[in-house]
């Protein structure tokens, strides 16, 4: 079998009496696109939380390519490869397009001690920042301020500052939340393809889209993963309609 | 609407003129009014750094300013009075010599900048302008209680310190230093701004998380903003004391951090020429409505209140509008 690229070994975080996250466990394999859905309130922020950093676990740890990094601060993590992208916009609004991507370009030179030279005459950040741009096909509105952008663009925006880190793995965090049909469908086909070069940890509500994408889906209620497989082991998954799809539905 | 560029060559025009004329009819106290403005402009240049691109808001700016001009002061009187100041473990005699003195005074003040930054991040918001502001007050009280050098009366050097090839006691000479050392901080300022650092700094006050999301640390990048921040007002300090020959604790008191402060807001925050705008614009108002009133701090309040009120981006922000972005 295949060694996971990032997993939770049995985290555990509790907010007072209240079980964020019970005892998960969650791999992600080279490949593929992993979602974990849940209805409001299972614990999939706090899940995310403690994945990239911000939180740390209880109980159990946290793996990146085999290595711990439970005890590892989210800009470490992210030096080591984890890709995030936020479910609120996390974007320098009074600077440009580019600038914003130039930015993550930086982050992953490591070289932010410059003080001269001009950061947008820089070849290497450049070439960086318009490569992921054309990727997310936000090239034509690289000198536009962020603030101009629409939400579905913003989104556009924060893959793109991810794509420049080429992280091993990517965190998405319901990256479809007020995209339209349109977007949502163009996006869904960009990570579909996304998926070959690292793989994506989806945390999504729309479920046409994860359905569509998902290679395993693991399903989380009151902070513990009450099943997890494939798409339509999930679907015919009598927990789950009972605990989720069936309140949706 | 103007552009910002023609602007900002409008006023450093100013900073010629005005001299030069002053030159030529043979009035040497607007010569050093304007050297006034200069060095005034060249403490809030640094500031600004941290306030305007970092959003650092420090309320404990004169600690540097202080900084510089004690370096000035201390090392001017043991060199007048021929005494060392430190014979042990090296021996360290005073000096007249301006290059000396400004490294001196920007060495101190940076790694003041350091410790006090270090301290004072772990903080933002409203804790951050107090404990910059209670660092302010102990170096204040600190001068105060140093009888050694002249405690509240402060210290008064005889003859300004020199310049290679240069008569410093000569205004205009004097004045020329202040400027082209306002322009090469601008210069720096200008191509910081612009820089790999000048963009981390720039993400970083907007959204810290963004910046450790791509693998750097925002805390890291605003230290060192604020110790390049403290360094150029400490430089300024040391050409403050050196124009009137005289340093005092009122060098650190926290009325001088406001005003450093009122000069940015006045200008524009975050804009490259706005803390010399706001300078000359204070310089001005202190001497002509000075002459007028000893209250004319009552209408410095009224304009800073209109501009806060009406015209956000201060001066250049009436004048030019709101910053352009080249991406």
């Amino acid at each position: 079998m295949v060694d996971a690229i990032l997993s939770t070994r049995n985290i555990t975080k509790s907010f007072g009496a209240l079980k964020a996250s019970d005892d998960v466990s969650i791999n992600l394999y080279p490949g593929e696109i992993h979602a974990v859905i849940g209805p409001n309130g299972a614990g999939k922020s706090t899940l995310i939380a403690q994945i990239c950093g911000t939180l740390k676990p209880d109980m159990g740890d946290v793996e990146l390519l085999g290595r711990t990094i439970t005890h590892d601060g989210p800009q470490q993590r992210a030096q080591m490869g984890l890709g995030r992208t936020f479910q609120i916009s996390q974007l320098a609004m009074e600077d440009s397009v580019l600038q914003n991507v130039v930015l993550g370009a930086l982050g992953a030179s490591q070289k932010p001690w410059r003080f001269f030279q001009k950061a947008l005459s820089d070849y290497a950040l450049l070439s960086t920042a318009e490569d992921a741009l054309k990727r997310v096909g936000l090239e034509d509105m690289q000198h536009m301020q962020t603030s101009e952008l629409s939400h579905g663009q913003r989104r556009q925006l924060e893959v793109a500052i991810a794509l420049t880190l080429r992280p091993e793995a990517f965190i998405m965090d319901e990256p479809m939340a007020g995209l339209g049909a349109e977007g949502s469908k163009r996006l869904t086909g960009f990570l579909d393809e996304l998926r070959n070069e690292a793989p994506i940890l989806l945390v999504e509500h729309d479920m046409d889209a994860v359905f569509a994408l998902a290679d395993r889906i693991s399903v989380l209620v009151y902070g513990k993963v009450i099943a997890s497989g494939t798409v339509d082991e999930i679907r015919s998954d009598k927990r789950v309609k009972e605990a989720y799809l069936g309140d949706a539905e | 609407m103007i552009k910002e560029r023609y602007l900002n060559i409008f006023i450093l025009a100013l900073f010629v003129l005005i001299p030069a004329y002053a030159l030529v009819v043979d009035e040497p106290f607007t010569i050093t009014l304007m050297t006034r403005a200069a060095i005034f402009a060249l403490a809030a240049l640094g500031l600004n750094i941290a306030l305007g691109y970092g959003g650092l808001v420090s309320f404990g700016h004169a600690v540097f300013f202080g900084l510089g001009g004690y370096a000035m002061g201390i090392l001017a009187y043991h060199a007048q009075n021929y005494t060392p100041f430190m014979e042990w473990p090296f021996l360290i005699e005073g000096t007249k010599s301006m290059p000396i003195i400004w490294l001196v005074a920007v060495v101190i003040s940076a790694l003041a900048a350091f410790l006090i930054g270090v301290l004072s991040l772990r903080t933002s918001g409203v804790y951050f302008i107090m404990i910059t502001l209670a660092f302010g007050q102990m170096f204040f009280f600190f001068s105060i209680s140093w009888s050694e050098y002249g405690g509240e009366d402060g210290l008064s050097i005889y003859v300004r310190n020199g310049f290679p090839g240069l008569n410093t006691l000569d205004p205009i000479q004097f004045y020329t230093i202040c400027f082209v050392i306002l322009s090469v901080g601008l210069f720096f300022v200008h191509r910081l701004a612009q820089s790999p650092f000048g963009l981390a700094l720039n993400a970083a006050r907007q959204t810290p998380q963004r910046v450790v999301t791509v693998g750097l640390d925002p805390t890291r990048i605003k230290l060192i903003a604020f110790v390049i921040s403290g360094a150029i007002t400490g430089l300024a300090g040391a050409l403050f004391a050196d124009l009137n020959r005289f340093v005092s604790p009122s060098m650190f008191s926290w009325q001088l951090s406001g005003e450093i402060i009122i000069f940015i807001i006045i200008g524009g925050v975050g804009r490259l020429f706005g803390p010399v705008i706001g300078a000359l614009v204070f310089v001005g108002l202190e001497h002509f409505l000075g002459g007028l009133s000893e209250f004319w701090h009552i209408y410095l309040g009224l304009l800073l209140l209109s501009i806060v009120l009406f015209g956000k981006g201060g001066v250049i922000g009436i004048l030019a509008g709101r910053e352009v972005k080249h991406g």
